[in-house]
């Protein structure tokens, strides 16, 4: 007779899921160069959930999400993600829960050699059989999403830097994740087109829900998500009403020298006494 | 600049001996294994096999016109002349050919291929491959690798044959040899332990061409002069590996094969 082994899951993971988090980190600490970048850093993401990492440069935001998605290991702590401990994944396993999230990362880092249509569909075409129509619809589908369904056969270089940005989040959302990861992705853009890519980041979280994990530096980014709604019979984002009951699911970490000086909502973040935190928001 | 201290500069070397060994396992190993990239192995056999062969061309012809030009001074002394085709047959077939191939090769693609995956390294175009689930050695790397090892084999071949016809030129058209003469001397000295020689030096430095340029290329940090750093430093040390690796093999194959 045989019997059906599924692999241990971790104590730690199976909480994490009680909790009703997909993301979960747990006293996780990395240095480099004997500089502690992270020290003790613990806090959930929950399904649905939007979550902005605030803090200064080199505070260590980017760092949390590349530990997200393992591509780099922390000296200590564990990080549970979709139920996986990735804190304890080799890399080859790493690849099979990578292509379950999405990440944008600051500079778009798009493939520079490849068209927008190829750098869309590249994980397509790398993880699945699908047939090259299909293919071609679901990346002419999601360029639509992000209004870039003219720039199909370009190159990266000929775009501009807000456009990069756009097709790095249709990039990393072509294959329907269930977490996105944005690492700054206004970092270096001009207000108006900032606040394009905020709107394509809001419709992504009311329309598809998916759960998200946003770095940036410019506070006005996570206010604004906090207290906008995607209307999607407009095809606009609109501010929340003062007496809307809308919950956004939007909520906000800050980072200090590599510790979580606060998580909790924008309402929270208002009233903090915090002075560290009053004098940032201020 | 910052001073290290021997024992760091060993720590250093050896990680560094360590990560190059990892990378060339794993590109080894990930032809036992999917997904195999067939369409990504024929573009870098075109960039490296079809785009170095006028270097190849070049330099063999030019080595076995100068390689006849030189030894027929000396050969005349003894009045040896006619063993021209002879000398540079199995000079091209046992060691230059294959030598000089792999260097040019080398300085041509090593350096490609370290500016390449450096720009997508400093980029973060390799990490945003990674994180869209795909394993870069087996995008990247392993097809660079099968696609030197057969593409040097090939033009080595080519190179040979090249390096012999220039011999040829020189010694008809300079030395006044009898051609018939020359090719005769020149196929028939070759036996098999010389060509067998020469095809296996080139599969080892086409692996140490795309293994070292791939290294250098994936380790390289720190912007566009940590680019040009990785690309210089891949070029020297797969020129040196080259020169180090011919002498142990061809003192393998002299021990084996005689």
């Amino acid at each position: 007779m045989s019997t059906t082994l599924s692999p241990p899951r971790s104590a730690a993971a199976s909480t994490a899921e009680q909790r009703g988090a997909i993301i979960t980190f747990e006293d996780v600490a990395i240095e480099f160069e004997e500089k502690m970048v992270l020290d003790g850093v613990s806090f959930d993401l929950k399904q649905g959930e939007t979550k902005c990492l605030l803090g200064i440069a080199g505070a260590g935001k980017t760092t949390i999400l590349k530990l997200v998605l393992g591509l780099i290991k922390p000296d200590r702590g564990r990080i549970t993600v979709l139920g996986e401990d990735v804190s304890a994944m080799p890399e080859e396993e790493l690849f099979d829960l990578r292509r379950r999230i999405g990440m944008v990362f600051q500079e778009s880092a798009l493939f520079d050699s490849l068209t927008v249509e190829e750098n869309v569909a590249f994980r397509l075409m790398e993880e699945s059989n699908l047939p090259e129509e299909e293919i071609h619809r679901r990346v002419v589908e999601v360029l639509r999403f992000v209004e870039l369904e003219h720039t199909l056969s370009k190159v990266p270089s000929e775009l501009s830097g807000g456009m990069r940005r756009r097709v790095a989040i249709a990039r990393a959302m072509v294959s329907e994740p269930e977490i996105l990861l944005y690492d700054s992705p206004t970092g270096g853009l001009d207000p108006i087109t900032s606040t394009t890519i905020i709107e394509l980041i809001v419709k992504q979280r009311d329309v598809y829900k998916t759960s998200s994990l946003m770095v940036s530096h410019r506070l006005q980014d996570g206010f604004m998500m906090a207290s906008h709604y995607f209307d999607t019979a407009a095809n606009e984002m609109r501010p929340l009403a003062l007496a809307s009951r809308t919950d956004v699911h939007t909520t906000f970490l800050v980072l200090r020298d590599g510790k979580v000086i606060f998580d909790g909502t924008l309402a929270e973040l208002a009233a903090s006494r915090d002075e560290y935190i009053r004098e940032y928001i201020a | 600049m910052e001073l290290i201290s021997p024992s760091e500069l060993a720590k250093e070397k050896l990680h560094a001996v360590q990560e190059y060994s990892l990378l060339a396992g794993r590109s080894v190993g990930n032809l036992f294994g999917h997904p195999r990239y067939l369409a990504d192995t024929l573009q870098q056999a075109d960039i490296i096999g079809v785009g170095s062969l006028s270097i190849v061309v070049l330099t063999g012809f030019f080595t076995g016109a100068v390689l006849a030009l030189q030894t027929s001074s000396t050969l005349q002394q003894f009045g040896s002349l006619s063993l021209t085709g002879q000398v540079v047959s199995l000079s091209m077939v046992r060691e230059l050919g294959p030598v000089l191939t792999g260097l040019m090769v080398a300085g041509r693609n090593a350096s490609g291929m370290a500016s390449e995956l450096g720009s997508m390294m400093v980029t973060e175009q390799i990490d945003a491959m990674r994180a869209l689930g795909t394993d870069p050695t087996k995008k990247l790397v392993t097809p660079r690798v099968v696609a030197a090892v057969v593409m040097l084999f090939f033009l080595t071949i080519i190179s040979d044959l090249v390096g012999v016809g220039g011999g040829f030129m020189v010694a008809t058209l300079v030395l006044n040899l009898d051609a018939n003469q020359y090719w005769t001397m020149a196929y028939q000295s070759l036996a098999f332990k010389d060509v067998l020689m020469g095809l296996t030096k080139p599969v080892f430095f086409g692996f140490i061409i795309a293994t070292v340029g791939c290294y250098y290329g994936l380790s390289a940090r720190g912007g566009t002069q940590g680019v040009g750093r990785a690309t210089t430093q891949a070029v020297v040390a797969s020129s040196v590996l080259i020169l180090a690796t011919n002498f142990f093999v061809t003192k393998l194959l002299i021990a084996w094969i005689t």
